[in-house]
């Protein structure tokens, strides 16, 4: 598996990363942006991750799913018990190293949490992928949205076997371990490794998927096998998403995991471009952003115009702008240097063929160039 | 026995209250291969629309009905208009995301205290009810008006899709929308009508809808349009047939779940879920879905 | 080209933190006290979040006139938590840390009280909640006492058992059907907490099943309940189930008793399809003591809108605070946790005083649902609102 590498874009990338993460520790810890603001930009990154992982499934794969919040939320209460019982019954190993103070068993226990989160996503992504996933477009879309149904009930019944989970009730006592640094790096692992992904020649063996299903399988692909990496790879990103979710708010209920809450990473990823790594970030923090922005702004009285005027900024953006406002366009290291991947142009809406060529197979979406 | 039997009444009471929905779904994704959210959200203005009708004007069953559909057919139009008419050469998720958009726009700009108001509003029945008890069976005249009321509906449905004109070009327009344009046929105008009509249908279902659950608020539409849903893709979505069957297997899921599994009311949405991935398993398309 | 996108997107973030940060710079100390005032002011609960908010405006309001406490003005800031934990969260970040304020009335959802509760405890900011019922609001998963947390609506243990005593003592009632939502927490332990009390007196629990709150079609249920055989149907949700439950009740020819709970207690409430039924709250407009007729007619007034339970707990819980604040002398919470954990103050709701756990002793009041009356209940009794 060939990785493309830009090599001449490394320097200006790690300058910008350590930018990023200098503004934000030196705000913090100077206390120019309230916890509040910080737990709202840590959001909008782990939802980012979220978002990226849906990308792949959408926008690279063309796999119409409306369920990420069911892995999401796999991911979230899987890490949570976990941490629930270890920061409770673990043992614990303080250490004290250049003048950072951070327990080392817990730390660990974090980390594996996260992984177990995300992995149990991941495999039970792969088993419900086994029967749903040979259905096209829309049915898949029906599908995913009713396992998200499934999951949901569970959740809100999971008290009769785990009592602590507390179904419905909410879950409490899981620590709070997600930090700024945590959540950084999560982000920057999740972008580095989607963009080695989508450039490698997996990537580009999902991609042909989307763009000409029969044409890949004439030329060899195995699209089940791709399909379902790609559709266990983005719930992955979800466990881990969720993971980092659940020990930031530290309370866990159902709601935050119905399937209507798919829709909000659904919406990030075509707001920002399906098949665009850079769209996907953008779209997170615009979106995080207008939501606690709208919050802040409205004058009292005029509070629940929140989710009025949101939903109007999605439809004008998506009237104007219905390729996403960055479309398939990367920045920086996340462009693709050497081989180039099925660029396509811009090509104004009108003049396109349109979508709607008849869907041999009830439909990949051969979404038109944007 | 007798509680079966009842149980059984009880679901078919409700999924012939989820068909007319599970029509406005099926025939708007026939056209236009869209998944209409907002669809749910029409229903539910026809539901206040047939309230203030009933409650402040003091009018009865009829009018309230028709203004209901009167008022989503409109609501249906103007929507499409605006969200998805000038989507309709882009991606398809656009006019998904659109559809959301006004679904949840719709929801809470009517919330809004000069509008609907946030609280749940008993919805007064226009009708007495009365009952028969048919050898331990209770059957109430509501469950006879909303199943004359569909069956009418599907009727009058049937006859406008199969044997007018104005039917044929749907299903031209819904079969291949450019050959259809070919042919002379105003796709614009066919679809503002599909619109119309599965609104209009929806606006029906609304008042029965209300018939038997006498509560109207903003977000009602969430529920019951999703259960709809998967009726209709049960039954092969953008088949009409299609949309009767399933609505009606969802009914007798529901209900039978709830009756006779303990702790079946909560299970039941995960069952109706699971019993649709099954059927999907088995024919991707729905049961009487067509690969096209 | 790349470096000078890399470059604006470097300058973008920087300049939002600037922002963000100028839009924070807080001039000295300010004069008055400062509130927040957190509930679901958007979303499906509004109404309860309205109610709590005016409840408190209300009694900011009187206070104020008086030349407010300890001679500041009191101010208030809203919080919309929408009854949704990560909203709440955000929220009580939102207030706590930027807004800096040390005093929180709400929420109103124990979805919202208790992570609201994880970030006020530990950072010393008071809160009081006038609708939150779950244990967990007051009290750590480890069992410890939230210390700065407190609420005035009784637990549902105690309505719970309250209830079933009613229905077997007081009405002969020998059989139920209890029925709750699984997803609220306040519905569902009232729900338990009845059914053990109820087996406890000597009854027999014959239909114990949830329903989730989108529910619509209670038909199978109700078939359920009447070929159960039961004579008396718990309800404790709130008024909209009550309403919709009853009018489905009523419709399969239920012909037993029903009895709810505090949420039925709104001018809302169906009192058609609910006649003679019974339900428990935390006041009574009955109440001849002159406090409740003379707040019962400001609110009126003020609002244009009559009071509801929401609106009553919340001035209670603010008067609590307000008047603990007067008796420390000081609005630093932590002395002003102690005066509040000791006040005995008599409220719309009845006389109160805390528990160790910051939970409230006061009397419930038990009412009969009756069309012809002009609020649409009469009162049945008083009963003293103890863990039994």
């Amino acid at each position: 598996m060939k990785k493309l590498r830009s090599s001449s874009s490394w320097l200006p990338t790690l300058l910008f990363l350590l930018l990023v993460f200098g503004t934000m520790q030196f705000v913090s810890s100077l206390n120019l942006i309230s916890v509040y603001w910080q737990q709202v930009f840590m959001s909008a990154c782990i939802m980012a991750i979220s978002a990226l992982g849906l990308n792949l499934i959408y926008g690279y794969t063309g796999l119409f799913h409306l369920g990420q919040a069911a892995f999401y939320g796999i991911g979230a209460y899987t890490s949570a018990l976990i941490t629930y019982y270890w920061s409770r019954m673990g043992p614990k190993l303080p250490i004290d190293f250049l003048g950072l103070h951070f327990d080392l068993s817990m730390t660990a226990m974090f980390l594996l949490a996260l992984l177990a989160g995300a992995l149990m996503a991941a495999i039970v992504a792969y088993l419900i992928g086994l029967p749903v996933l040979r259905l096209t477009g829309d049915y898949f879309c029906i599908a995913s949205l009713g396992f998200n149904v499934i999951v949901y009930v569970l959740f809100n019944n999971a008290d009769r076997l785990i009592p602590v989970m507390k179904g419905a009730r909410g879950m409490v006592g899981i620590p709070r371990w997600t930090s700024w640094p945590w959540v950084f790096i999560f982000t920057v692992l999740a972008l580095f490794g989607m963009r080695n992904l989508v450039y490698s020649s997996v990537g580009r063996a999902i991609i042909s998927i989307r763009e000409d299903e029969d044409a890949a399988d004439v030329m060899g692909i195995d699209t089940a096998k791709y399909r379902t990496l790609a559709f266990v790879i983005g719930s992955l990103y979800a466990g881990l998403a969720g993971g980092l979710y659940a020990h930031l708010y530290t309370f866990l209920h159902p709601t935050c995991f119905a399937w209507i809450k798919s829709c909000d990473p659904f919406l990030i990823v075509v707001f920002g471009g399906a098949g665009g790594m850079t769209g996907t970030i953008v779209a997170s923090l615009v979106w995080t952003f207008i939501l606690e922005g709208l919050r802040v702004l409205l004058p009292r009285g005029f509070e629940s115009w929140r989710y009025v005027i949101y939903p109007l900024i999605m439809l004008m953006i998506m009237l104007f702008r219905p390729g996403g406002i960055l479309g398939r366009r990367e920045l920086g290291f996340l462009k693709p240097k050497g081989i180039e991947v099925a660029r396509v142009e811009r090509v104004p809406a009108a003049a396109s063929a349109g979508s709607d060529r008849p869907e041999e197979r009830g439909s990949k979406d051969v979404s038109s160039e944007d | 026995m007798t509680y079966f039997l009842q149980q059984v009444v009880n679901g078919l009471q409700l999924g012939f209250v989820y068909i007319l929905m599970a029509l406005g779904y099926t025939m708007v994704y026939g056209v236009l291969r869209l998944i209409n959210f907002a669809h749910a959200d029409v229903f539910m203005v026809g539901a206040f629309l047939s309230y203030y009708i009933i409650t402040r004007f003091h009018l009865g069953f009829l009018p309230a009905v028709l203004t209901s559909i009167v008022g989503c057919g409109i609501l249906g139009m103007v929507i499409e208009r605006i969200a998805y008419k000038p989507l309709r050469n882009a991606p398809r998720v656009c006019s998904l995301v659109t559809a959301l958009s006004m679904s949840i726009f719709l929801e809470y700009f009517t919330a809004l205290n000069f509008i609907f108001g946030p609280d749940y509003i008993t919805y007064e029945r226009p009708i007495k009810a009365i009952h028969w008890d048919l050898g331990g069976v209770r059957i109430t005249n509501i469950l006879l008006i909303i199943i004359g009321g569909s069956v009418l509906m599907i009727a009058f449905l049937y006859y406008i899709v199969h044997r007018t004109k104005m039917g044929k070009a749907m299903r031209a327009v819904a079969y291949d929308k450019d050959t259809a344009r070919l042919m002379g046929i105003n796709v614009d105008s066919i679809i503002s009508l599909t619109f119309a009509i599965g609104s209009g249908m929806a606006g029906v279902g609304a008042v029965m809808y209300c018939l038997a659950y006498p509560q109207i608020w903003t977000f009602m539409g969430i529920m019951p349009g999703f259960k709809a849903f998967t009726a209709a893709v049960l039954g092969g979505i953008g088949n009409l047939a299609g949309a009767f069957v399933g609505s009606l297997i969802i009914g007798q899921i529901e209900v039978l779940t709830t009756g006779f599994i303990p702790s079946g009311s909560i299970l039941r949405d995960a069952i109706c879920c699971s019993v649709l991935i099954l059927v999907l398993m088995f024919k991707p398309t729905g049961l009487f879905g067509k690969r096209e | 080209m790349m470096n000078r996108k890399i470059i604006a997107i470097s300058i973008a973030i920087l300049a939002l933190s600037l922002v963000v940060s100028c839009a924070l710079v807080e001039p000295a100390a300010k004069e008055p006290i400062m509130f927040a005032i957190v509930g679901p002011l958007s979303g499906d609960v509004k109404l309860f979040g309205e109610g709590n908010r005016d409840g408190a405006i209300i009694a900011i309001d009187e206070w104020n006139e008086k030349g407010g406490v300890l001679g500041r003005k009191i101010e208030y800031i809203l919080g919309d938590s929408k009854c949704d934990s990560k909203e709440a969260s955000d929220v009580g970040n939102k207030v706590i840390f930027e807004d800096k304020v040390k005093f929180i009335i709400g929420g109103v959802c124990s979805s919202e009280s208790i992570p609201i509760s994880n970030i006020s405890n530990p950072n010393k900011v008071l809160q009081i909640s006038g609708q939150s019922t779950n244990p967990a609001v007051t009290i750590n998963p480890d069992g410890s006492n939230k210390e700065y947390v407190f609420r005035t609506c009784f637990l549902d243990s105690v309505q719970g058992y309250a209830d079933a005593k009613f229905n077997i003592e007081d009405l002969g009632c020998k059989k139920a059907a209890i029925l709750y939502d699984v997803g609220n927490d306040y519905v569902r332990g009232l729900a338990e907490f009845y059914r053990d009390a109820f087996k406890e007196l000597g009854g027999e629990v014959a239909v114990f099943e949830a329903y989730a709150k989108d529910d619509t079609d209670f038909s199978a249920l109700m078939t359920k309940v009447i070929d159960s055989g039961a004579d008396v149907l718990f309800l404790p949700d709130y008024y909209p189930k009550a309403n919709l439950i009853g009018a489905q009740a009523e419709e399969k020819g239920y012909a037993g008793i029903i009895q709810g709970a505090d949420g039925w207690q709104e001018p809302k409430l169906d009192v058609t399809v609910l006649d003679g039924s019974y339900f428990s709250s935390h006041y009574s407009p009955y109440d001849p003591r002159p406090i409740v007729k003379d707040f019962l007619k400001r609110f009126n007034e003020k609002f244009g809108k009559d009071a509801e339970f929401c609106a009553v707990q919340a001035y209670d819980s603010m008067n609590a605070i307000l008047m603990a604040i007067e008796n420390a002398g000081t609005d630093d919470p932590e002395k002003v946790k102690d005066e509040l954990a000791k006040l005995e103050w008599e409220g719309i709701a009845g006389d109160y005083k805390f528990d160790e756990h910051g939970d409230p002793i006061k009397t419930l009041h038990i009412h009969k649902v009756d069309k012809d009356t002009d609020i649409g209940y009469s009162y049945t009794k008083g009963v003293p609102g103890v863990r039994p």
